[in-house]
């Protein structure tokens, strides 16, 4: 098997020679260590995305908005990836984005997955019945992973999921409530003698 | 706290390479930090089973608390024009491997598949560290001829090499399919950086040990005697090595400066002590005199070095008149008065050497040092692209002082490029106006790259934020990282140019080495050198009442 350093050092090279300068082939070193860490298909889908592009080096993306499509072109997820992660405090307030035709998506989610640390909010992916929940860079939730490469994606929905509780208040009630069966009931004596500070705080 | 407000040294000053390649081992050391957290380990030689010429299989462990680290030696025969110190060589005198734990049998067999292969072979997440070495055939030979008429060896000719084993690389880190570092970060005993592969080296040499005792014995079972205690002990293991350990050092500036750092804070805060005990300055005194016998016995045939050796020696004859004359142990902020007169009246090799000795006495000061010198590199991978470019430029002026300075116009400034070799991996440096392949040169001119990204910058829009100047400017991504970094870790980077004419690139080495707590450095070029790990390390029995000055105990 090879190890994660392996294909983090190896991913980093083989994107400099398929025409992307060193700092974007670190972030995809990183990525597809990333991606492979968290069980996903990394290795694959970069192996044939560099083979794609090797001789026609894809068009960057200018500016990143509510809605993301170049005519009559694919968006490189690598690209749309940095971009996203490199302005995602500013792309917060949108809430939703999506990104038309884009080749390889599975190639975006680690640099969502970091923006998701960066911005504190867990963020959903969905494309091609796929779906990925990115938890702050610490784990990715998924649905119907293909460990094949998928070429393409007609859209890429990314949702910004705002930070609440998965859980209901009555739960919440009853879980608390039982959590209070390891205090001890305070006697006047204990209310004197056990906590640190005075009866009355005037003098 | 010091009423003198004595502050961390200016690393402008101290990431020079002539600076960084004068360093010297300290009690902040590797190999050091590994005696001391290993001491109590209880050692083993689990398996030895080699033919009478010295060939097989042997296995050596430490365990602790049911955790166990097993070193596995393969030693094999090698037609001698087969040997060699280079990367490039494919055979080796013997291969070693670090396994998580003891190994079963069928271990054994897959790693004597693999191991002697090196680089070709495949390790698995279950192994730590790989190496190999070669004898020093002369010394070798000598010892074991010795050794089986029954004679000690002939202790002025093990002075001239010092060891009997040199190695060649030792990997780790998820190389070849070792263990990721991240599998086994968290366990307390290897906190210090390099510590397993501290470890592979010293079981090494007490292979080395055993299989000369061994050969001797089988080359003549009635008059061969084992190799004296004494001997073995001021024998250490010699390693060589080339440009592989440079860009190690530019492609990690956190851990870069957290070694940096924390040898700084050790020096600030000893030169904060308002008042020096006498047993302390004793204490000093005396390891700076044994140490003398480290440089007295450093033999190189290298010009470069014999200039630094030479200067040292000057230069610490100039140090114990200083001491002998000025230095009373009354004088308040004793340690301070002392650095400050080497800073003004000594080249940087003594420099450095007194740094060095000035921990000796510090335990309390350099104990809760060690387990800092290890780094979470990617919590600060991620650029902040919201920041403004004025931002980045200030970093750049404040940071990056002499580097913005060099004029890159000049032919001199850029005169070498690195590269990755393709038919081993490794990294070369070459004259990039002579030789082939400066297209493909590794992002390690960095000081190259950050005076042109600060060029940029000054025709950039100061309001702009850091991702709008990437979007047009991802050349210099990699640099633009490497700021926001030296932002936060001063002792990150080196102040120098890595790609100019007059570079040094065992300057680079030698910093690694130094905190490795490699002795002798003799280059060979100046780009490969070869140095002594362990000379004078307690023997694997003598662990557990050693005494961490035991580096100064070496009489070769």
């Amino acid at each position: 098997m090879m190890s994660f350093s392996e294909i983090e050092t190896t991913a980093k090279r083989a994107s400099k020679a398929a025409g992307f300068s060193w700092g974007i082939a670190e972030e995809i070193g990183k990525s597809t260590r990333s991606l492979e860490l968290f069980g996903l298909p990394g290795i694959i889908n970069l192996n044939h995305y560099l083979k794609k592009i090797k001789k026609k080096h894809p068009t960057k993306i200018i500016k990143i908005e509510k809605e993301n499509k170049t005519e009559g072109k694919e968006l490189c997820p690598i690209y749309s990836g940095i971009t996203f992660l490199d302005r995602c405090l500013e792309l917060e307030k949108l809430k939703s984005l999506k990104f038309y035709n884009v080749s390889y998506p599975l190639l975006m989610l680690p640099f969502i997955s970091r923006a998701s640390e960066v911005m504190s909010k867990k963020i959903l992916i969905q494309y091609n019945n796929s779906s990925f929940l990115l938890n702050f860079d610490k784990s990715i939730f998924s649905k119907n992973i293909d460990k094949q490469a998928q070429p393409q994606a007609n859209i890429v929905d990314i949702e910004f999921i705002e930070n609440k509780n998965s859980f209901s208040k009555q739960d919440w009630k009853e879980l608390y409530k039982l959590s209070e069966e390891t205090f001890v009931e305070e006697s006047d004596s204990l209310k004197a003698t056990a906590a640190g500070a005075g009866l009355t705080d005037n003098d | 706290m010091s009423k003198l407000n004595i502050k961390l040294r200016d690393p402008n000053e101290v990431m020079k390479l002539s600076r960084l390649g004068s360093f010297h081992q300290s009690k902040l050391s590797f190999l050091r930090s590994f005696i001391r957290e290993f001491k109590d380990w209880e050692y083993k030689r689990n398996i030895f089973e080699l033919d009478k010429d010295g060939y097989g299989v042997a296995v050596y462990s430490f365990e602790k608390n049911k955790r166990n680290y097993s070193l596995i030696c393969f030693a094999q025969y090698i037609n001698p024009n087969e040997r060699s110190d280079r990367v490039i060589a494919t055979k080796w005198d013997a291969a070693f491997v670090l396994h998580d734990g003891m190994p079963t049998r069928k271990d054994i067999n897959r790693l004597k598949e693999n191991v002697p292969k090196q680089e070709i072979g495949r390790m698995s997440y279950k192994e730590l560290t790989l190496s190999r070495a070669n004898k020093s055939v002369r010394i070798f030979d000598h010892v074991v001829n010795s050794l089986s008429s029954g004679n000690q060896p002939d202790k002025n000719l093990l002075s001239k090499v010092g060891y009997l084993y040199r190695t060649t690389a030792v990997y780790g880190s998820g190389k070849f399919g070792l263990a990721d570092r991240f599998r086994i970060k968290n366990r307390k005993e290897i906190y210090g950086p390099f510590r397993l592969e501290m470890m592979l080296v010293y079981l090494v040499r007490q292979f080395t040990f055993d299989q000369v005792n061994h050969i001797a014995k089988f080359k003549n079972p009635d008059k061969a005697i084992k190799l004296d205690e004494n001997i073995a002990r001021n024998l250490g293991i010699g390693n060589s090595t080339g440009l592989g350990m440079a860009p190690f050092i530019v492609n990690h500036p956190t851990l870069l400066h957290k070694w940096i750092y924390n040898r700084e804070k050790a020096l600030k805060d000893i030169r904060s002590i308002e008042t020096v005990n006498s047993d302390e300055f004793i204490f000093f005194k005396n390891c700076l005199a044994k140490s003398r016998s480290i440089i007295d016995t450093w033999l190189t045939d290298s010009q470069y070095q014999n200039k630094k050796i030479n200067s040292l020696k000057s230069d610490l004859i100039e140090f114990d008149k200083f001491i002998e004359k000025d230095c009373l142990i009354k004088t308040k902020y004793l340690w301070n008065t002392i650095y400050l007169w080497v800073e003004k009246n000594l080249k940087e090799e003594c420099i450095e050497y007194i740094v060095s000795m000035m921990m000796e006495p510090y335990d309390k000061i350099i104990d809760p040092l060690i387990g800092n010198m290890s780094s979470e590199e990617e919590l600060y991978f991620s650029i902040p692209g919201h920041r403004k470019i004025s931002v980045l430029k200030t970093i750049l002026e404040k940071k990056y002082q002499p580097i913005i300075k060099i004029n890159f116009k000049e032919k001199n400034s850029t005169s070498n490029f690195w590269f990755i070799s393709k038919n081993k991996e490794e990294p070369r440096v070459a004259n990039r106006y002579e030789e082939h392949g400066a297209e493909l040169e590794q992002p390690l001119a960095i000081a190259r790259d950050i005076k042109r990204l600060y060029e940029r910058i000054l025709k950039t829009n100061q309001s702009e934020t850091v991702a709008d100047f990437l979007l047009n400017n991802d050349d210099l991504r990699h640099v633009v990282r490497r700021a926001f970094i030296a932002d936060q870790f001063p002792y990150s980077e080196i102040q120098d140019n890595t790609i100019g004419a007059s570079l040094m690139p065992i300057d680079m080495l030698r910093l690694k080495l130094s905190f490795f707590g490699a002795v002798k450095f003799d280059p060979k070029s100046d780009k490969w050198l070869r140095i002594n790990m362990y000379q004078g390390a307690p023997l694997s029995h003598e662990l557990k009442n050693s005494d961490d000055t035991w580096i100064y105990n070496s009489l070769n």
